[in-house]
């Protein structure tokens, strides 16, 4: 009884904190709250297996029971994609964060932004033959 | 039968030869590319001819027996999503090609390609885990596209679009987890036969789980409300990603589609057509929503990502009704809105690059070399969005409002869609008329022609995209019998189920 509430507490809280921070303004939070909300959806697949104590991953006859296996592959699996997406996250923010000069989602409080950068008139394009 | 396997594998072994090949050999990335996409094309078009019997065919990945293994499962959607993705691959890749729009950064190639794949896999999967990692794959590769060439207005966007996707992905893994730890496995057909098996005090989760599912899958169909990351992205990044960007709201209304019909259907207790409810009105305010933001775009390109929110709330107005005749009509519109949208962007780019610094706002700008191809183009693409004979969007939209005639909400239906259709030609009619009829010679404008820019065979893949959808006109007749059968083979589960799983008792 103990260690599902803490469990569900813990998911509970963690996934408050985690929109709370996606829902601010500033990059920074966002992705601090991304990460905080994988966090929380991997101990939420976690325990989707139900929480077992002392139970092999396989099934062997000699035990007394199992733990489901699949939830935990699964976890890694999102663990994978969630800390490669943070790290995107990450250098895309601060690449907006150097070229527009803020660091708002919304980009208020930054300079106007300069043209598109896939305007026709890019010099860098060779001439066709 | 491994040919059901290689639209996965053809763009994945290609992507990763491209990204080995020096960086110099840009010829050779190119010619790997588009021969990608030709084997695409090809495999598409024989799988269709295949899946035309009407079997559902199942393949093993690693010979792992479904619901252990991961399966592949062929039927007629499959079939038909997989064509449309690979004719829209090659028109964009070839705009792409032409435009150099691939020159302006790095690795253009590989990640469309790896775009590819998480489409075709997406399309595939018979597996709810598999979905999420293809919806991973296809994700990760459209930021590369979507950042492609850069500037702080798509950095900003980007990161956006990012960060939205990144939630809705956390949600699909909630979805995923509550969905497995009620039913025990994540095969759409096994799952499908154990929410219909379900004890009573486990179908208000699996319910849940269902609603949260396809909230998910309604975030990437870009319905209302969850639409508002869609027009800046779409608008800020280059016009060939955002045309092939058109498919990607095509995902999520093809997911909805596939879970609800196979698993949340009729025989799923609590769970039965759970979304349907909301789904509808969902989808009605995002065709007002959408058709609205074209009349009021300023530029083409918002304008045209307002059409794409606008054309995939058409196609899930009929989709959220589930019956046979309404997945049929939706499965005609569903091509036809893809290659629309995805035409009105190529030809706003073609516009945009004879404009200068006027770009793509809606304001009267000089004259154009070249603009009679470009206006009959443009009228063209005009009349494939709005709907309007003789193109297929009047045959879609046509049989979508006749074969809702015996739903009770009928009446919003149609008065939604023609209220829309005429809104669409209105914002249409004006930007064309800006664009083509006025003039604004005066500065301040620098001009730079160059014959590059202006060479007509920069609109061949958009004239591609219209002789298919000319093809889709013509052709009518044999394509209405197609989505028929495939939303017969949709709608009666159990030919699926056995297909997958043959031990499980189920008759055909």
């Amino acid at each position: 009884m103990t260690v599902e509430l803490l469990v569900a507490s813990a998911i509970g809280v963690m996934t408050a904190a985690g929109v709370y921070l996606c829902l601010r303004g500033s990059t920074f939070s966002v992705v601090l709250g991304l990460a905080m909300l994988s966090y929380a959806i991997n101990a939420f697949l976690f325990s989707m297996g139900r929480l077992v104590v002392d139970r092999p991953p396989i099934y062997d006859p000699s035990a007394p029971g199992f733990t489901d296996p699949l939830p935990q592959a699964l976890v890694l699996t999102a663990i994978v994609i969630a800390f490669g997406m943070t790290a995107l996250v990450v250098v895309l923010a601060l690449r907006s964060y150097l070229e527009s000069g803020t660091d708002d989602v919304n980009g208020a409080g930054a300079e106007p932004p300069p043209a598109d950068g896939d305007a026709p008139d890019d010099p860098a394009e060779p001439p066709c033959t | 039968m491994h040919l059901i396997v290689a639209p996965v594998l053809v763009p994945a072994v290609l992507a990763a030869l491209m990204l080995l090949r020096p960086a110099r050999l840009t010829r050779l990335g190119q010619r790997l590319s588009i021969l990608a996409m030709l084997a695409q094309l090809a495999i598409a078009v024989a799988l269709i001819v295949l899946s035309a019997d009407g079997e559902v065919r199942v393949y093993e990945l690693g010979s792992w027996p479904a619901p252990y293994g991961i399966v592949l499962v062929l039927d007629r959607l499959a079939a038909l999503m997989l064509l449309l993705a690979s004719v829209l691959g090659l028109a964009v890749l070839a705009h792409a090609v032409l435009t150099r729009h691939d020159q302006q950064g790095w690795h253009f190639h590989p990640l469309f390609q790896f775009q590819m794949l998480g489409l075709n896999g997406a399309f595939l999967t018979g597996d709810l885990f598999n979905l999420f990692v293809f919806f991973e794959v296809l994700l990760i590769a459209s930021y590369g596209l979507l950042l492609h060439g850069q500037g702080a207005a798509r950095l900003q966007a980007g990161v956006q679009y990012v960060v939205v996707n990144l939630v809705g992905s956390t949600i699909f893994l909630v979805a995923i987890g509550v969905l497995y730890g009620t039913t025990g496995t994540l095969n759409f057909a096994d799952m499908a036969l154990r929410v219909s098996t379900a004890p009573p005090e486990e179908q208000a989760l699996i319910r849940a789980g269902a609603q949260i599912l396809i909230a998910v899958f309604a975030l990437k169909a870009a319905l209302l409300p969850l639409h508002l990351w869609l027009p800046r992205a779409y608008a800020s990044t280059s016009a060939p990603v955002a045309a092939l960007f058109a498919i990607l709201t095509k995902v999520g209304v093809y997911s909805i589609i596939r879970v609800t019909t196979l698993v949340f259907g009729e025989e799923a207790g609590a769970a039965a057509w759970a979304p349907a409810g909301w789904l509808l009105p969902a989808a009605l305010l995002s065709v007002l929503v959408g058709f609205v933001g074209l009349l009021a775009a300023r530029e083409l390109r918002l304008g045209a990502a307002f059409g794409v929110i606008g054309s995939t709330g058409t196609l899930m107005v009929a989709a959220s009704v589930f019956t046979p005749e309404t997945t049929a009509a939706a499965l005609f519109y569903l091509p036809h809105s893809t290659l629309a949208a995805a035409l009105l962007f190529l030809v706003a780019d073609l516009v945009l690059r004879r404009r200068g610094e006027r770009q793509d706002r809606l304001e009267p700008g000089p004259s154009m070399p070249g603009a009679g191809l470009l206006a009959v183009l443009f009228l063209l693409s005009a009349i494939a969005l709005a709907g309007l004979p003789p193109l297929s969007g009047f045959v879609g939209k046509l049989l979508i409002l006749a074969s809702v005639a015996d739903n009770p909400a009928a009446w919003w239906i149609w008065g939604t869609i023609l209220v829309t259709t005429f809104l669409a030609i209105l914002a249409l009619a004006r930007a064309g008329s800006v664009l083509f009829w006025t003039r604004d010679d005066a500065p301040p404008h620098r001009e730079r022609v160059r014959a590059a820019v202006h060479a007509p065979r920069l609109a061949a893949p958009a004239l591609m995209l219209v002789a298919a959808l000319g093809a889709l006109t013509v052709f009518a007749g044999p394509a209405t019998a197609y989505t028929r059968a495939a939303a017969d083979q949709l709608h009666s589960r159990t030919a699926y189920i056995t297909a997958v799983l043959p031990d499980s008792g189920v008759r055909r």
